[in-house]
């Protein structure tokens, strides 16, 4: 019963063995990068085709709404979606709905606007941050102007050229919702579905599986979910960015947890745990955060 | 007088579900005007929590102990950050939001990112295919992590095919029905607070 | 290795979080009540400047005494505070409930029950697609069985709501690799940032 004695004991494995593999997993891949290939999948694509699709010199409406704790995500996205806009002469008209936003934005507005020469004010409009999430929605249906009589820099609206013709979600052919939170249904909701505007959204991975059904019925064109969707985004932009620099990592502690997976399966069911109940094992913090 | 809430909810409540069949916009700016008013009793909601939290770590930093010294940081960082927020404001350049770059969103994302030991220690010791059921929430799973990265297409070209057909089949059709039914849920429940059928959110005060 | 004081503080935080994973420590529960109290200090001073202030104070200096409404009703909520007072927070609640259960009813059955019903019924595609479209309908509808407890799952009902689970469990399993991948992406982005704009060893930084 030799195999049996190393199964149990891999059972009791002190989980900060565990830990270590998972960061190593992380730590070494970025340190000594191969640079996997990242492949786009069709939703990301249909991401990228919709903004395509829109006519050269038009508006677009891009609401950003995160803040730092998940910027890991949509910080990468933005960046992306700003560059390929940029490179399309769109003119993309950028708000927040989210109070720590404004400085993340302005960071990926200063790199998107540098790399693709672009200028404030004549190939966007950064209109900063408004409180009130669904009633600011609600209102960018009915007059932008009036949710912000100004931008981000205080310049005036109305002395702002790029603007001019611009007051509603009736005046974008696009809107794209970067979110991490339950701004995304309210875009779905009203900008969508009320208003009926083609809607692209870009959303932590922990969301993402759950607006599949708004893929099917049209409410959304396409959709981007976490630093994954991002990394294939940056792939069909040709850049290089934050999310395909992560991608070699990601991969390597995906690969580590399905095997202990599945270790752990093997181990239970060589000793005859299965049908008994978990092993146990301890060590690290005991209280979970 | 006990009745008087409840006749304001089926008031606001009404008026707002007949908003949404008026598009002039006068009914809008109505409805934008008590979304304002919301947010308003929202952040005095906020403040009332702020303030049980700051009574709570009061107290023990007041009763000493061992734990004392933990409840202080937690009023101390309370109070100074919403003393400066008043005073200063909240925007770039500001004391609150150079705090907030360089204490909370580390703070906020480490905890999070903490989570990835814990699921990984948790996949190992939990995550048994004991049933029907168990079984297919772990294939499906190891199906998404491995067949959604870079290295599961290196293995095999058809995990990303079937990792889509997972989220676009099985995956959108139980979405859609936990869509259908909390928007029946959600519905109902609005409909009985409305009509003041439902008044356990008021709870015994 | 970086020269900024936040840079420091960030990097020190983070490993502070990161030590519970040797064991709970004075230096994990320092970060733990420092986060409590800054994450409550910041959502307060940004309601205070983004909500209180545009909405009721500036409102108020002008003249305008609309916003007196929503003040006083925040007033009451904050009669909480005290057994006395606290039924007085329940017309603010009365308020708050009312206008996001109007809001909740039109807009639920819009997007989320009419919009899905429709292509739920919308014809199934030609060819083989008719089989994904077959499978979307039945796991839509089971679900929708499973979820329906106004009576016992015995016979066909029964039956269906177990075929219910099973794609639940299928959408539940897709959920779990989205997450991983989601903690995962965070905890990639905590070590790029020791590694690069700490520790500045990242090739290619």
């Amino acid at each position: 019963m030799a195999d049996g004695g190393l199964w149990r004991r891999l059972l009791r494995l002190d989980r900060r063995w565990i830990f270590v593999l998972v960061g190593l997993a992380t730590a070494v891949p970025l340190l000594f990068p191969v640079n996997l290939p990242v492949t786009p999948t069709p939703r990301v694509q249909a991401f990228y085709d919709a903004v395509e699709s829109v006519p050269e010199g038009s508006p677009v409406l891009l609401s950003l709404d995160y803040e730092p704790d998940i910027m890991a995500e949509l910080q990468p996205m933005s960046i992306a979606v700003l560059r390929h806009c940029f490179r399309r002469n769109l003119k993309p008209v950028i708000l927040t709905l989210y109070p720590a936003g404004p400085g993340l934005i302005e960071r990926a507005l200063a790199i998107a606007s540098e790399a693709e020469g672009k200028k404030r004010d004549v190939d966007f409009v950064f209109l900063g941050y408004k409180s009130g999430s669904q009633s600011v929605i609600l209102g960018l249906g009915e007059s932008i102007r009036s949710m912000f009589p100004e931008d981000f820099w205080g310049t005036p609206i109305d002395d702002i050229p790029l603007m001019a013709n611009l007051n509603a979600y009736a005046d974008f052919p696009l809107v794209i919702n970067l979110s991490g939170s339950a701004i995304a249904d309210y875009y779905i909701r009203i900008a969508a579905t009320r208003y009926h505007k083609p809607l692209l959204l870009g959303c932590t991975a922990v969301m993402a599986t759950d607006y599949y059904p708004y893929l099917s019925s049209g409410q959304l064109l396409g959709l981007m979910g976490g630093m994954k969707g991002a990394a294939e985004y940056e792939r069909l932009a040709g850049l290089f960015g934050d999310a395909r620099r992560g991608m070699d990592a990601q991969s390597m502690v995906h690969v580590v947890i399905v095997i202990l997976v599945i270790l752990g399966n093997v181990a239970l069911l060589t000793t005859g745990g299965l049908r008994r109940g978990p092993g146990a094992s301890s060590g690290g913090g005991s209280r979970e955060p | 007088m006990r009745q008087g809430p409840f006749v304001l909810t089926f008031l606001v409540g009404a008026m707002l579900i007949a908003i949404f069949f008026i598009p002039h916009y006068r009914a809008q700016q109505v409805q934008t005007q008590l979304l304002d008013w919301a947010n308003i009793v929202y952040a005095f909601a906020l403040a009332l929590g702020s303030i049980s939290l700051l009574v709570l770590h009061g107290n023990k930093v007041r009763a000493g102990g061992s734990q004392a010294k933990y409840s202080f940081v937690t009023v101390a960082a309370l109070v100074v950050i919403t003393v400066a927020g008043v005073v200063q404001g909240v925007e770039e350049g500001t004391l609150v939001n150079r705090i907030y770059n360089a204490v909370n969103a580390p703070l906020a994302s480490t905890m999070f990112a903490l989570l990835a030991f814990f699921i990984a220690s948790a996949a190992f010791r939990a995550f048994r295919a004991r049933n029907t059921e168990a079984t297919l929430l772990l294939a499906t799973a190891l199906i998404m992590m491995f067949g959604r990265v870079s290295i599961g297409e290196f293995v095999w070209s058809g995990f990303p095919p079937l990792t889509e057909w997972l989220l676009d089949v099985p995956n959108l059709a139980a979405k859609r029905g936990v869509a259908i039914g909390v928007g029946l849920g959600a519905v109902a429940t609005a409909l009985k607070i409305i009509l003041g059928i439902d008044r356990s959110y008021m709870g015994k005060a | 290795m970086s020269h900024s004081v936040d840079t420091w503080i960030m990097a020190l935080l983070t490993l502070c979080v990161f030590s519970f994973l040797y064991r709970d420590n004075p230096f994990y529960r320092f970060a733990e009540h420092l986060f409590v109290g800054a994450a409550a200090g910041y959502l307060l001073a940004v309601q205070y400047q983004n909500v209180l202030v545009p909405n009721m104070i500036r409102p108020l200096g002008r003249g305008n005494l609309l916003p007196l409404v929503p003040l006083a009703l925040g007033i009451m909520l904050l009669g909480r505070l005290a057994e006395k007072t606290s039924s007085a927070s329940r017309w603010a609640l009365a308020f708050y409930v009312g206008i996001y259960s109007g809001i909740a009813v039109p807009a639920y059955m819009q997007a989320q029950i009419f919009a899905q019903l429709a292509d739920a019924t919308k014809p199934w595609q030609p060819g083989w697609g008719a089989i994904n479209s077959a499978l979307i309908l039945i796991g839509f509808l089971t679900v929708l069985a499973y979820f329906f407890f106004s009576a016992p799952h015995r016979g066909l009902h029964g039956a269906s709501a177990r075929v219910g689970i099973w794609f639940l469990m299928v959408a539940f399993g897709a959920s779990f690799g989205y997450t991983v991948m989601a903690r995962v992406s965070l905890l990639i982005a905590r070590v790029q940032f020791l590694l690069r704009d700490w520790l500045g060893v990242l090739p290619g930084a």
